[in-house]
């Protein structure tokens, strides 16, 4: 007698990477489009496992399985319900938050989260419990969550809620990196909104203490959205000089007469994608810093009110389609750490670090978070954080090795949706509920089905 | 898992005992506190080799292992294999022997071409299967440039060497869509145990050197590389030099 295949039918081997095209493995590949696709994989899970991918934003591993099953949902796309009244809308977990917004914003609907880019998963979202500009006021993605349905190993579907029988589930699966099993569908409350632009305000500061005093000031809490490009280029006087930019969602009555006509008009083109023939070590200190000294230039010194789409405020990079490619083959990590509220001064001293190395980066972002939700592997709380990006080099790794003494030291924690690098060590030192998160993600997986090359190198499950 | 900056957690190391080898162990681990599978006979040197690795703070594990007994490759390598993944498998045991003693005595030949190029290719084929399974990895054959252009001096090694360095080759080639790399490097002569006794040859290196070289390859999935790099461009020259002329350089 033949034993069935092990894998759908339909799989093929795929060599995958993270956004940051670093450490490529092979995996098969199982193009998803329904619940009974998801279940059929999970009766045939094969000896190395399974782990759910969606548009592959994450820099590092999280979904990525060498070896084993890759589910891509990206198929899995409807979008069920929106609720115009309530703002609760139904999706499918492949769903992206550019498809979502752009069907939710007619109805004055606005996602109440949004990364740096829209293109990732409803379930990338939850699985990383991604966090926007708007954190210290509206808190991470699965704060706005308000069911996920959940298919687990032994191939039944969970509904779990915040605060249902199944909560522990819930908040394991939120920021649980998608091993406490594959997510079909959730329902999100979203936000109202009068119009899609931003009321943004500019500030320019000469140095990272004039920011943080910014920041700290009292004035960041009148703006839902806030965050700061800093130089890592410039040392001295000028170590960590900055451009804050803060704002809210404009009301229709803020908007200049002529975008008063259509106030929901999605404005975001994608104006260019990039081949993929960027030589290594193009991004390198020098045009690293070149570039620095341009975006501090063209910043306005101060400037209020100003009304902006939502690519000139929040998601610059979304007019270009695979810009990673500028690395070059050889790729790059993003480093994206946090310190507690209280711990400025080792929190200076990374930037001051960073500064001193001979490793630039470019797109370096600062944000102060609010306060922290529910989820043992939530990466947001109260404190700061900072997103570097580096072009792999020689001696990166020593650096980030370095960074990481201080990060942990601080109190602080890497963010595992950025994680490329680090050790099992550092994860269990920045996330003391991880072994909470184990037991109960041990106890819906008891036979270790879910699990991917960063949980394999982070030694999660 | 090979990380983003291409430092591997764990190392299997065929031929424990070998001076390259362990550097080359040595510099993948970097001071961090990795796993190492050593493969080798058991022995002073091998006792000695994981004592040094756990000093490091490595987790070793050692496995008897003979390159003659090729009929117990599949199941020590399978053995390494059972503790969890492995990153980089690093092919480092030969024997360099007697020169004139190797075309002469068919023993000493035999052994020759029985370690350096049967066994090497009996371990490749284990290792293959274990690494396609899992997806990832890379493995690290170590040749020599003695294999590149086979001379009077030593052609029982150097053949031996080049067909170990075909077989690594093509096993690059076949493991590609597995995600699996192949790195094979070609050192020059490397001042250790096996060389003590002969002059070093111009460029020549250290078992460190050639250590720098595979971490590089390693980190950049590299898949022919020399050590030291300038070797590649000399190789290429003596490649092609007419053999009449090629018989009267002393090399």
């Amino acid at each position: 007698m033949s034993a069935e295949p092990a894998v759908p039918r339909t799989a093929r081997p795929q060599r995958l990477t993270g956004f940051g095209r670093t450490a490529p493995t092979t995996a098969l590949v199982a193009p998803i489009s329904s619940e009974a696709d998801v279940l059929a994989a999970l009766r045939e899970p094969g000896p190395r496992g399974i782990t759910a991918r969606g548009l592959g934003s994450s820099y590092g591993d999280p979904a990525q399985n060498a070896g084993g099953l890759v589910l891509d949902m990206t198929g899995l796309d409807r979008i069920h319900a929106i609720d115009a009244d309530s703002g609760i809308v139904t999706v499918d977990a492949g769903v992206s938050l550019d498809a979502l917004m752009r069907a939710a914003l007619p109805f004055g609907l606005w996602v109440p989260v949004l990364p740096g880019t829209r293109q990732v998963t409803v379930g990338g979202a939850i699985a990383s419990d991604i966090h926007g500009k708007n954190h210290h006021t509206a808190g991470s993605f699965g704060n706005h969550v308000r069911s996920i349905d959940l298919a687990t190993a032994d191939g039944t579907v969970h509904t779990l809620t915040p605060d249902g029988p199944e909560s522990d589930l819930f908040w394991a699966t939120v920021g649980g990196m998608g091993l406490t099993g594959v997510m079909l569908r959730a329902t999100v409350a979203l936000k109202r909104c009068e119009s899609a632009y931003f009321v943004v305000d500019t500030d320019r500061t000469a140095n990272l203490d004039e920011l943080m005093e910014l920041l700290t000031d009292g004035s960041d809490d009148r703006y839902d959205y806030s965050a700061a490009w800093f130089d890592t280029t410039t040392t001295g006087a000028a170590l960590g000089r900055a451009v804050l930019t803060r704002g809210s969602l404009a009301r229709r009555d803020e908007l200049p007469a002529k975008l008063r006509k259509a106030p929901l008009k999605f404005d975001a083109p994608q104006l260019l994608r990039f081949p993929d023939v960027f030589p290594n070590g193009l991004a390198n200190p020098r045009t690293l810093r070149a570039f620095s000294e341009l975006w501090y230039r063209k910043a306005p010194r101060r400037q209020r009110d100003a009304v902006q789409n939502i690519t000139a405020f929040y998601q610059v990079l979304d007019v270009f389609a695979d810009w990673n490619r500028v690395y070059g083959k050889r790729g790059f990590l993003q480093y994206q750490f946090l310190v507690p509220m209280g711990a400025e001064d080792s929190f200076r001293r990374i930037v001051e670090k960073i500064a001193a190395s001979n490793h630039a980066s470019g797109l370096n972002v600062l944000k102060r978070f609010g306060a922290g939700n529910n989820a043992p592997l939530s990466f947001p709380e109260a404190g700061w954080t900072i997103t570097v990006d580096f072009p792999i080099a020689a001696g990166l790794a020593e650096l980030c090795t370095e960074l990481d003494t201080l990060v942990l030291d601080a109190g602080g924690r890497h963010y595992l949706a950025k994680e490329s690098r680090t050790s099992p060590a550092a994860i269990r030192c920045g996330y003391p509920r991880l072994d909470e998160w184990r037991k109960v993600r041990s106890a819906a997986d008891p036979a270790g089905v879910f699990t991917s090359d960063m949980a394999r190198r982070l030694e999660l499950v | 898992m090979i990380d983003a900056v291409g430092n591997p957690q764990s190392v299997l190391l065929l031929g424990g005992t070998s001076e390259i080898g362990l550097a080359i162990v040595r510099r993948l681990a970097g001071g961090r506190p990795i796993r190492v599978v050593l493969a080798g006979r058991a022995s002073g040197r091998l006792d000695e080799a994981v004592a040094g690795l756990e000093q490091g703070g490595c987790a070793v594990q050692t496995l008897d292992f003979s390159a003659v007994d090729t009929g117990t490759h599949a199941e020590v390598v399978a053995k390494a294999f059972a503790g969890g993944d492995i990153d980089v498998a690093v092919v480092a045991f030969g024997v360099l022997g007697d020169a004139e003693v190797a075309w002469q005595d068919v023993d000493a030949a035999v052994e020759m071409a029985t370690v350096n190029y049967t066994a090497a290719v009996s371990v490749g084929v284990a290792l293959a299967g274990q690494f396609r399974t899992q997806g990832h990895g890379a493995i690290v054959a170590l040749s020599s440039v003695a294999g590149e252009r086979v001379r009077r001096s030593n052609f029982v090694y150097g053949s031996s060497k080049a067909g170990m360095d075909g077989f690594y080759l093509g096993l690059s080639e076949a493991l590609r869509p597995s995600g699996v790399r192949v790195t094979v490097v070609r050192p020059g002569f490397v001042k250790t145990r096996m060389t003590a006794g002969m002059s070093p040859a111009p460029l020549s290196v250290t078992a460190s050197d050639v250590a720098d070289v595979v971490a590089d390859a390693v980190r950049n999935q590299r898949e022919l590389v020399w050590a030291p790099g300038p070797l590649r461009a000399v190789m290429s020259a003596l490649r092609h030099v007419p053999r009449p002329i090629f018989r009267r350089l002393p090399l």
